[in-house]
């Protein structure tokens, strides 16, 4: 009877398929403790980046090999997909690598690849820290030593259609009471148009709005200590401020399934009076094509919040030296070259990505080109961080967890919170 | 299976237990670099995954430098315990849950759907190529760009909601909705496949036997119920085998059409590759991994042994 075996051996087989994709890049290998921050060794390197949308990266790379031929740098470029980004640089990291030099990382993945020591702790010294904006340093620091110096920030903005807040002799608002009195005061007269969105999909977009409501209500997420605070009457007015905004459909319903693009679209066909967005829809807004049909009609203020102006969270991006890279020093001069100002300006030029140079932000001639700078620089200075937390991406998924229920009316924003707090309290043991 | 004439086989005699024991060694030893692949890439993931699923990350960090431990620790069964009573037992249970309903919607559907397609692709008319193609088209789309093909269709302002009346449903939002969206991606997707098979089982009845049915006066339901069904069942279990294991393990549609962390539409495969590749929990997503292996091997041996699905063609006359 050769059947029975034959099952076996076919559910074997194909349960294995199963198995096999969980085993992979699992090393459970116990890493050295780094050195002291001696970062020696001369010679290539790469730089490990999410796909450069800006067309400029190759530009500051050639630049920089020109002038150091025997420390070539090589752009690996990784998908345009942050978590697709992280998990090659986390496989990368725990199987010790080399191939990975400088690390591009995303501002809240520095508390995870410092505590893991996949990064190595940088000399302050060698960095003009004093003429970036602080709170974007902040993001580069993990229990008060510096793991990554930022080259590009990114704060939210009130896009606010101009045309209709004129023409109703409006202000853009500063408090949430104000937006929703203009938005009582527009609407009726366009119909079409909701009162406001920002990204609600249940994704890292809405851990970033859910922030900045709780930061704009005069609360925190994690105070200082690394504690959760969500159990404080701010936290509750924060989430109220976008449970309520849905439930009066300020919020449009579809405004759940709002990942950035989403909204964009919705806020260039002239659906939304008041978006919260990156600076990235500043241009794609304004583009004269006809793509969109809001150019010249739209214009950008600082986030409100519950009494007075609110509080963005901080994007933007990091370089950091890999642990298991051998020219080390070759990485630290190339971080010291890409964040001067000199590449910063050409970067904003080019790229127009957000820099972190300070005084770029208030140079007439790139204000005069990206009018949306003024309001950034007031953005990014008053911005509050995600959590710093090693487990940031479980913090980040009970928050979305949270937040998503309470605005789709499962359940109450005190609920909500108080289950988040305890989840929270759990994973920054 | 007693419908079929029980021809034997014509040629080489199957080897009879006189065989001598040289030409068994020398077998061994010609299959040998087989076998010693198929353990590296069969036996060793499943024994390091196993092995795995019983240990966890040391999560200790150091209160003065924030550095965290390394190494992993022995827990022994709590990530399987965890899993039915811990803190995550709700969203296992219930990724477990829509991974069986999901099979069990999904590969039903399909089945009716599949072997409509298949009556049609084996009919003779002009034109059938084309159709026989068109059919099979989403069978040839990688399922991770066809569930982002879907996610534009189920937009609050894509082409579903647009051919439906009533308010626009928000699709992919947590809910039934959500799931009904997956099944029906995962239906367009692989009824195909379905079809594809049964159509190779339906070429192989000979006309004759229609004939005959045809003369004693069966009329086209009576003929499809007693005689294209009977026949075409081998093939058919077979097909029905490989999507109900394929389903179970569905990942790319929820993932991609719906995104991760909706409780309507997670499953296990979700929760196993969210702990192990973003929490980078491995030692629970093992645990996940090896609960799903054993799951997969229950309801395979179910089918092969109660349905009598006959995977190797070992029952003369399948072919």
């Amino acid at each position: 009877m050769i059947l029975p075996r034959r099952i076996a051996l076919v559910t074997a087989a194909t349960a294995a398929l199963v198995l096999g994709a969980s085993a992979c890049g699992s090393g459970t290998g116990s890493q050295a403790p780094p050195g002291p921050a001696a970062l020696e060794g001369v010679g290539p390197i790469t730089l490990v980046t999410g796909k450069d949308t800006s067309g400029n990266l190759q530009n500051q790379v050639d630049e920089w090999n020109a002038a150091h031929a025997d420390q070539k740098v090589t752009v690996i470029e990784l998908p345009e997909d942050a978590d697709a980004q992280r998990q090659q640089m986390v496989q990368n990291a725990r199987t010790q690598s080399d191939a990975y030099g400088v690390l591009n990382l995303d501002v809240v993945w520095t508390a995870e690849f410092a505590a893991n020591q996949w990064v190595v702790p940088l000399p302050e010294a060698d960095f003009p820290l004093t003429e970036l904006l602080p709170a974007t340093v902040e993001t580069g620091k993990y229990f008060k030593r510096l793991y990554a110096v930022p080259i590009t920030s990114d704060g939210g903005l009130l896009y606010y259609r101009k045309d209709l807040l004129d023409a109703a002799g409006l202000k853009p608002p500063t408090t949430w009471a104000e937006l929703k009195d203009a938005c009582a005061k527009v609407l009726p007269s366009s119909p079409g148009t909701a009162c406001y969105a920002g990204q609600f999909e249940k994704y890292e977009g809405l851990t970033v709005n859910f922030s900045e409501a709780v930061n704009s209500a005069g609360g925190t997420v994690v105070g200082d200590d690394g504690r959760p605070t969500l159990n404080t009457d701010a936290a509750t007015e924060g989430l109220k401020f976008l449970v309520d905004a849905v439930k009066s459909g300020e919020i449009p319903q579809k405004a759940r399934t709002f990942k950035e693009e989403e909204g964009r679209r919705a806020f260039q066909a002239g659906e939304l009076l008041f978006h919260r967005q990156w600076p990235y829809q500043y241009a794609k807004a304004g583009a004269t094509d006809g793509s969109s049909a809001v150019a010249g009609k739209f214009a950008v203020a600082p986030l409100p919040g519950a009494k007075g102006p609110g509080a963005s969270a901080l994007g933007g991006h990091n370089y950091a030296v890999s642990a298991y890279t051998k020219n080390k020093k070759t990485a630290v001069d190339f971080i010291k070259y890409s964040v001067s100002e000199d590449q910063q300006r050409k970067n904003l030029e080019k790229s127009s990505q957000a820099p972190t140079w300070a005084a770029l932000y208030d140079e007439a001639d790139l204000v005069a080109k990206f009018p949306y700078l003024t309001v950034l620089k007031k953005s990014i200075e008053n911005a509050v961080k995600r959590p710093s937390v090693v487990k940031y991406q479980e913090v980040s998924r009970a928050i979305q967890e949270a937040a998503y229920s309470a605005m789709s009316g499962g359940s109450t924003p005190e609920d909500a919170l108080k289950s988040l707090q305890g989840k929270l309290e759990s994973l920054t043991q | 299976m007693v419908t079929l004439a029980p021809v034997e086989p014509v040629g080489p005699a199957p080897a009879g237990p006189g065989r001598r024991s040289g030409t068994g060694r020398l077998a061994a030893l010609l299959v040998s670099p087989t076998l010693l692949v198929l353990g590296l890439v069969v036996a060793y993931p499943i024994l390091s995954a196993v092995r795995l699923a019983f240990f966890q990350r040391d999560d200790g960090i150091d209160p003065e430098t924030g550095l965290r431990k390394q190494g992993d620790v022995f827990v022994g069964f709590d990530n399987f315990t965890d899993m039915f009573t811990g803190d995550t037992a709700d969203r296992f249970l219930n990724a477990l849950a829509n991974t069986t309903s999901f099979t069990v919607a999904a590969v039903s559907v399909e089945v009716v759907l599949g072997v409509l397609m298949a009556l049609l692709m084996h009919r003779a008319f002009r034109g059938r190529a084309l159709v026989r193609a068109a059919i099979l088209v989403p069978w040839a789309v990688p399922t991770a760009i066809a569930g982002l093909l879907w996610r534009w269709v189920f937009q609050a302002d894509g082409v579903a909601n647009d051919l439906l009346p009533g308010p626009p449903v928000l699709w992919t939002t947590d809910g039934a909705q959500a799931w009904f969206a997956v099944v029906i991606a995962d239906t367009w997707k692989t009824a195909p496949f379905i079809g594809l098979l049964v159509l190779a089982g339906l070429q192989v009845i000979s006309a004759e036997i229609y004939e005959a049915a045809r003369l004693d006066g069966a009329g086209p339901v009576r003929t499809f119920f007693a005689i294209t069904l009977p026949l075409v069942k081998p093939t058919l279990l077979v097909a029905v085998l490989f999507r109900v294991l394929d389903t179970l393990r569905m990942f790319d549609l929820p993932y991609t059409l719906i995104g991760p962390g909706k409780d309507a539409t997670d499953t296990v495969t979700v929760l196993a590759f969210e702990e192990a590749v973003k929490f980078g929990k491995y030692g629970p997503a093992s645990a996940y991994a090896v609960v799903l292996f054993l799951y997969v091997a229950v309801v395979a041996f179910v089918f092969v042994r109660l349905l009598g699905a006959d995977v190797f063609g070992t029952r003369k006359g399948s072919r």
